[in-house]
């Protein structure tokens, strides 16, 4: 099972043959992914990496199977590259680019709606079911095999979490990279839904950080589930001052239930295994477990 | 990015939003000239003089040097000089600005709008931004002008008027109408608000802003409706396409270090406590941030040196946690993926050298690719650095650095 990316995924790339785009394919490969092409306009027919380099995503659907996209596309072209995606059929969009101005994801999120398609990101650091597909830039190596599922708004942090899972003895069924940008495909709730559905996965690794409500609907919505399976939570930016920007576009506290200390005050109350360390989560996901 | 309210006020206006007029000034002798230009443009005998820095709360701050406000009115053309004075130059305090305040630069000098006439003046609030659940902009109106909307939001949350827009339509009439009749208005007034939220909108969306708050938008004694002030906050991501907005950046409203940042191609952001620190990636440099708040110690910055780290940029992040006098320990934190361990410690041995002098205690913690080799080439430096791989224990070496 797992969710969103497997074995059987047929990944192609967007944004293939630009630098980004093939030192990322190449890992993606490398790892094992079933990456079936990529798309660049003005180069379909070309070979890159040993893969058909298509002009447009319709063609990797049609010539490839494609299903699964990564987009690695500048921030001024990826808003269409994710339209040119979801027209073409794709049903999972992975979209790793950061910097796409806002109004771009408005219309680009608002394109999306009524489609069967989920949105991964934007400015997120992928997807990745060990052993199975990485479609995404982290270190494949971390991600060892398990049955612990990661939802998180950071890429090293996601690196971090997973590293402690994997020391505490445990392993990672998927990881999803939602992204830390104000707009955002898939929601902390959803891909906890995702996971929550996986029968692949027992326990959830919940990692937000300051600014938006995500976490606490997430949260909320973990409690009138009835708590199915122990979710273990953090949230990053406790130290962040207000009205500052800290890296992430999406990372700033507005208003007073964006701070760190609200959100895990919710998730606390809602049944979440808050931890005010981002040292403790391998030791708390065993405690929870037990 | 921020800009001040002279340029939102600037930037409204070539999109048709009534605002209050005004000229601004660098320095006090100009003050006299461009009230009697002011005059001659608007009629106004009274003028308002206002601080222009990036933060609100102007009009209750106090300038250090004069005790002056931050927003002065000048009853007569001959008051002008001495009240931008009072102002101009001086460091001003507010609620947002911290204790140490901002120097105010410039200083604009506006029409006064409360004139008396057949109704009664009324303030009002206008803001368009972003509705991030829904990834919608939303307008929101209040009939509470002049207040922090943050309060009406939390006392009266029934004051607030929100409308969103379809992004597949954009805002239709029935919706600024909504929001006019639910502010109470009628007559000219209201057609001059729906006239006004109209013209703020298209100026949102045509220069890619992420928040538009008009606070107060004045209704007139003689039922016009105008923008008495203006926070434009302009999407950064969006900045290539306008090369115009993006000169009106104003750097010497940001910290200097900030800015060298920067240029460095880092995201620093400067804090107030005493543990520097540099990592990669935003979420776990904010974890690391909570990390030595937890060790006992205070985040002295943000700092995220982004996907490649490597010795340039280690060393630049060095050279400005260091410019800042409070740090006393610096906690490098680096979970190498692509980037490998090795390298990013071979960085900080060369950094460590070439800046030479480093008298705060250092400690390096490295995971992920090649780690095992990073902590060595760290121990067998011999700089006065630690290395620790686990995140626990290079809480615990914060903890015995400050101690």
């Amino acid at each position: 099972m797992s969710v969103l990316v497997n074995k059987d995924s047929k990944i192609i790339v967007q944004g293939f043959t630009g630098t980004e785009g093939t030192f990322h394919a190449s890992q993606m490969i490398e790892y094992g992914s079933n990456v079936v092409g990529g798309v660049t306009p003005g180069k379909g027919g070309q070979t890159h990496l040993e893969r058909p380099v298509f002009n447009t995503v319709k063609d990797a659907v049609d010539k490839a199977g494609a299903n699964v996209s990564i987009i690695f596309v500048p921030p001024a072209f990826a808003a269409d590259a994710i339209m040119e995606a979801a027209d073409a059929g794709i049903k999972v969009i992975i979209t790793i680019t950061e910097g796409i101005p806002v109004k771009d994801m408005i219309t680009a999120k608002n394109y999306l709606e009524g489609k069967e398609v989920t949105l991964v990101g934007p400015n997120c650091p992928g997807v990745i079911t060990p052993d199975e597909a990485k479609v995404g830039i982290m270190p494949g190596f971390v991600f060892k095999k398990g049955r612990i599922g990661i939802v998180s708004k950071s890429g090293t942090l996601t690196y971090e979490a997973a590293d402690q899972i994997v020391k505490a003895g445990l392993g990672i069924s998927t990881a999803i990279g939602i992204g830390g940008d104000p707009i955002i495909g898939t929601s902390t709730k959803q891909a906890v839904e995702l996971l929550m559905d996986d029968p692949e996965t027992d326990a959830i690794v919940m990692i937000g950080e300051i600014g938006g409500n995500y976490e606490a609907e997430a949260a909320k919505w973990v409690m009138a589930q009835g708590n199915p399976k122990p979710v273990v939570g953090f949230i990053a930016g406790q130290t962040a001052p207000k009205g500052k920007r800290m890296g992430h576009a999406g990372a700033i506290i507005g208003g007073a239930d964006d701070t760190a200390a609200a959100k895990m005050k919710i998730m606390g109350e809602c049944g979440i295994h808050v931890v005010e360390s981002p040292a403790d989560i391998g030791s708390k996901m065993v405690e929870a477990l037990s | 990015m921020n800009i001040h309210e002279y340029q939102a006020k600037e930037i409204l206006k070539s999109y048709g939003v009534k605002i209050q007029h005004g000229v601004v000034v660098d320095n006090p002798e100009k003050a006299i000239a461009a009230a009697k230009e002011l005059n001659k443009e608007t009629g106004t005998e009274w003028f308002v003089v206002k601080a222009q820095i990036h933060a609100g709360g102007r009009g209750k701050g106090k300038v250090n040097e004069t005790g002056s406000n931050g927003v002065v009115l000048a009853k007569s053309l001959e008051q002008v000089p001495e009240k931008v004075k009072g102002i101009l130059g001086g460091t001003l305090v507010t609620h947002q600005t911290g204790a140490e305040g901002k120097v105010v630069n410039k200083v604009l000098i506006a029409e006064d709008v409360y004139y008396p006439g057949e109704s009664e003046p009324k303030e009002y609030y206008l803001g368009i931004l972003l509705d991030r659940a829904k990834g919608k902009n939303v307008i929101m109106a209040s009939t509470e002008g002049g207040m922090d909307i943050e309060e009406v939001a939390a006392n009266t949350p029934e004051k607030i008027i929100k409308e969103w827009i379809e992004p597949s339509v954009g805002l239709q009439g029935f919706q600024a109408r909504k929001v006019a009749f639910a502010l109470g208005l009628e007559g000219n007034a209201f057609k001059e608000m729906v006239k006004f939220i109209f013209s703020l909108y298209k100026a949102y969306e045509s220069t890619d802003s992420s928040m538009f708050e008009i606070n107060p938008v004045l209704k007139t004694s003689d039922n016009k409706i105008l923008a008495v002030d203006a926070k434009v906050n302009l999407d950064e991501n969006a900045l290539y396409r306008h090369k115009d907005l993006a000169e009106l950046r104003d750097l010497s409203e940001e910290d200097p270090l900030e800015v060298e940042a920067g240029k460095s191609g880092l995201n620093y952001v400067k804090l107030e406590g005493n543990v520097g620190c540099m990592v990669n990636g935003a979420g776990l440099a904010m974890a690391t941030m909570d990390i030595i708040k937890i060790s006992g110690g205070e985040p002295a910055n943000f700092l995220d040196v982004g996907g490649g780290a490597n010795a340039e940029t280690v060393e630049s992040g060095f050279r400005i946690i260091l410019k800042d006098p409070n740090v006393k320990a610096i906690l490098i934190n680096i979970f190498g993926g692509i980037v490998r361990c090795d390298r990013v410690a071979n960085g900080v041995v060369e950094a460590y050298k070439k800046i030479g002098n480093i008298s705060v205690p250092i400690i390096v913690r490295l995971q992920g690719t090649n780690a095992e080799e990073g902590a060595k080439i760290i121990e067998d430096s011999g700089l006065k650095v630690s290395s620790a791989i686990v995140l626990k224990d290079a809480a615990e070496k914060v903890k015995e650095a400050l101690a």
